[in-house]
């Protein structure tokens, strides 16, 4: 049982091999080498997740039996194993259900570039969810970058491009800080492997030495992890992005790209920085109000879009900061919720956009609100998908959402009294104004259509097996989650008190 | 005190305002190639950084010739080699920001983002 902590090294070198196989052939084998793959990782990480779960303790995998603090380290603990299962399930469905969106949207016999990205983006979230050491996060923050970069471009339109571009450049400046970060770092600590650092750190910080530097690099790293990941008010980038976007390619990059820059920043807080000094250096309080700003500015921003897309897009800017909003108020409860909405998110969103996708699609190219009106009943199972999903959005009951906001509630309420009433504040006035887009959407689809919906369906996802098996599996995670939540956050908040 | 924290640390302090420089033009320039110069300004002012810290006066590079010599001689390997990898995805980001200028010009006959910007709103205005 124990080889298989080898699994998370050869599902890296995998998924590199994989990216380069998939770039000489043809389309139809990389779709189905990309498909395989994410499977693959997804039972290894499962293998992973009841070993490490079941010892419950972190493992320190060494690369190529080089000791720390010379050699490069894995660390493979269950918080780590629970969130590449839960990618690695997402990149699955998202090209499960949206391969078909593929057809039409990249031109043929360029698809199969699309598919070696995909397997770049497998190989980079799992070293960023895995890694022990910080530069080797860095390069693969890059190749995250690149590789999300490249999956965006893939439809080669005009907006495309310039979403790329805009993608890129506020990728590249988040890259630039937490270069400096990282540099500024290394300067004091003379380290670059997590264990070591957060020793040196320590010591430094008890001893009142370099706080100066130690505080502009955590700042540095916070500030350039929260514009890759896009909070507010770095969220500009989003909604272009994801709306110019084939619907994969918003689902992984929604789903999974942006949480894995969180989770990066989650675990540089508790294994490099520790708890103790993070949450004494203030920093936690600008991600608080941040957050906090996030979560009602992106909710502002989605109702006044007309555009089903960018709306969804909007949302996700209020999502992320829900995320960061946790990370603000409490090293236990607060981090806890931020995971749970981090899985949330992940398993919420690459849903409404590929569903978005299918309503658009059967509306012949549509987006905004106006001609999508009644198509619900067009695509019937497309408009119940969006439903449910849009529910756990809102945070109804029995929905991860609910589940969600409700962690948070606990969180806001163990928190300082400075923040729990406006944590508990936001939280209220988000579901409200959740509830009126999403519900408003919901109520759109399903209203009686102006006219009948008599353009031709543009070709799409269409009637296809895989895209039902993906959003009806998507509908059976977010509502199992949601009832059977109470030994999952038991397993998530044991797997987060040895993080 | 400051003037000698200045000079004592004036690499230090030129990168930082070459990285400046560097997130400036990144950020706010409206012409593509200029953004793609600041990005490259901006990588190569965080490896000056990284280079002049991992630079000790006197010492030479860990590379034996003929005998192991004092440890003290060799200044420590690592920054240069977090430079190698840093070059490698500067070239890499600029190659790909290169190509999607390259792209966008092909396709609106300028480098302009807000002229650009303007005629995608155009083709968004005529959308269903």
């Amino acid at each position: 049982m124990n080889f298989c902590l080898n699994f998370v090294l050869f599902l890296v070198v995998l998924s590199l091999m994989s990216a380069v196989l998939c770039a000489v052939t043809k389309d139809a084998f990389a779709r189905g080498v990309s498909l395989a793959l994410s499977a693959v990782s997804c039972a290894a990480n499962a293998v992973i997740l009841t070993y490490v779960g079941g010892e419950m303790k972190n493992f320190t995998y060494m690369m190529g039996h080089y000791p720390h603090p010379w050699g490069n380290e894995l660390r493979l603990g269950p918080t780590e194993a629970l969130l590449s299962v839960a990618f690695s399930l997402i990149l699955f469905l998202c090209l499960l259900g949206g391969h078909k969106g593929l057809k039409g949207r990249i031109d043929p016999g360029k698809e199969k570039y699309f598919h070696t990205m995909v397997c770049l983006l497998q190989a980079a979230f799992l070293v960023l969810v895995y890694t022990n050491d910080i530069f080797t996060g860095y390069v693969f923050i890059e190749i995250c970058t690149l590789a999300s970069c490249g999956i965006l471009m893939s439809r080669q339109n005009g907006r495309s491009i310039l979403a790329s571009v805009r993608y890129m450049i506020f990728s590249l400046i988040g890259s630039g800080l937490v270069t400096f970060g990282i540099i500024f770092l290394y300067a004091v600590t003379g380290h670059l492997l997590f264990p070591e650092l957060k020793e040196s750190v320590a010591a430094l910080w008890a001893g009142g030495q370099y706080r100066m530097p130690l505080l502009a690099s955590a700042s540095l790293l916070c500030i350039g992890l929260a514009i890759k990941s896009g909070l507010f008010p770095f969220h500009l980038w989003m909604a272009d992005t994801y709306s110019a976007a084939i619907p994969a390619a918003s689902g992984i990059l929604s789903g999974i790209v942006s949480k894995a820059y969180v989770f990066f920043l989650i675990k540089i807080i508790f294994n490099v920085y520790g708890t103790d000094m993070f949450y004494a250096s203030g920093l936690q309080n600008v991600l608080f109000i941040l957050g906090c700003a996030g979560i009602i500015v992106g909710s502002v921003q989605a109702i006044h879009e007309n555009n089903l897309f960018r709306m969804i897009a909007y949302s996700s800017a209020a999502q992320i900061g829900y995320i960061y909003m946790g990370i603000g108020l409490s090293p236990e409860a607060g981090i806890t919720a931020a995971v749970f909405q981090i899985l949330t998110h992940a398993a919420t969103k690459p849903a409404l956009f590929l569903t978005s996708s299918l309503l658009s699609d059967t509306a012949g190219g549509a987006k905004k609100f106006k001609n999508l009106q009644g198509i619900g009943y067009a695509n019937f199972f497309g408009g119940f998908t969006f439903s449910v999903e849009a529910f756990s959005m809102i945070g109804l009951p029995f929905t991860m959402g609910f589940i969600a906001k409700y962690l948070f509630a606990l969180a806001a309420y163990d928190s300082t009294a400075v923040k729990q009433l406006p944590a508990l504040l936001v939280l209220a006035v988000s579901t409200i104004l959740n509830t009126f887009y999403f519900a408003r959407t919901v109520i759109r689809i399903f209203q009686n259509p102006i006219r009948p919906h008599t353009s031709r369906p543009r070709a799409g996802m269409g009637m296809e097996w895989s895209f039902y098996a993906a959003a009806a599996l998507f509908i059976v995670l977010n509502l199992a989650l949601g009832i059977l939540s109470r030994p999952f956050v038991d397993f998530l908040g044991q797997c987060l008190s040895i993080f | 005190m400051f003037e000698e924290f200045f000079w004592n640390n004036r690499i230090q302090c030129v990168a930082v305002v070459l990285f400046a420089v560097g997130f400036v033009t990144l950020l706010l320039h409206r012409n593509l190639l200029k953004k793609v110069i600041g990005l490259n300004i901006m990588d190569t002012a965080a490896y000056l950084f990284l280079t002049s810290l991992g630079y000790i006066s006197g010492r030479t590079a860990p590379i034996i010739t003929d005998g192991a010599p004092a440890m003290e001689k060799y200044v420590n390997p690592l920054p240069a080699g977090l430079v190698l990898t840093g070059i490698v995805v500067s070239v890499s980001v600029t190659a790909v920001m290169l190509s999607l200028s390259l792209r966008l010009y092909r396709r609106y006959h300028t480098l302009n983002l807000d002229d650009i910007y303007q005629e995608i709103h155009r083709e968004q205005e005529r959308e269903p």
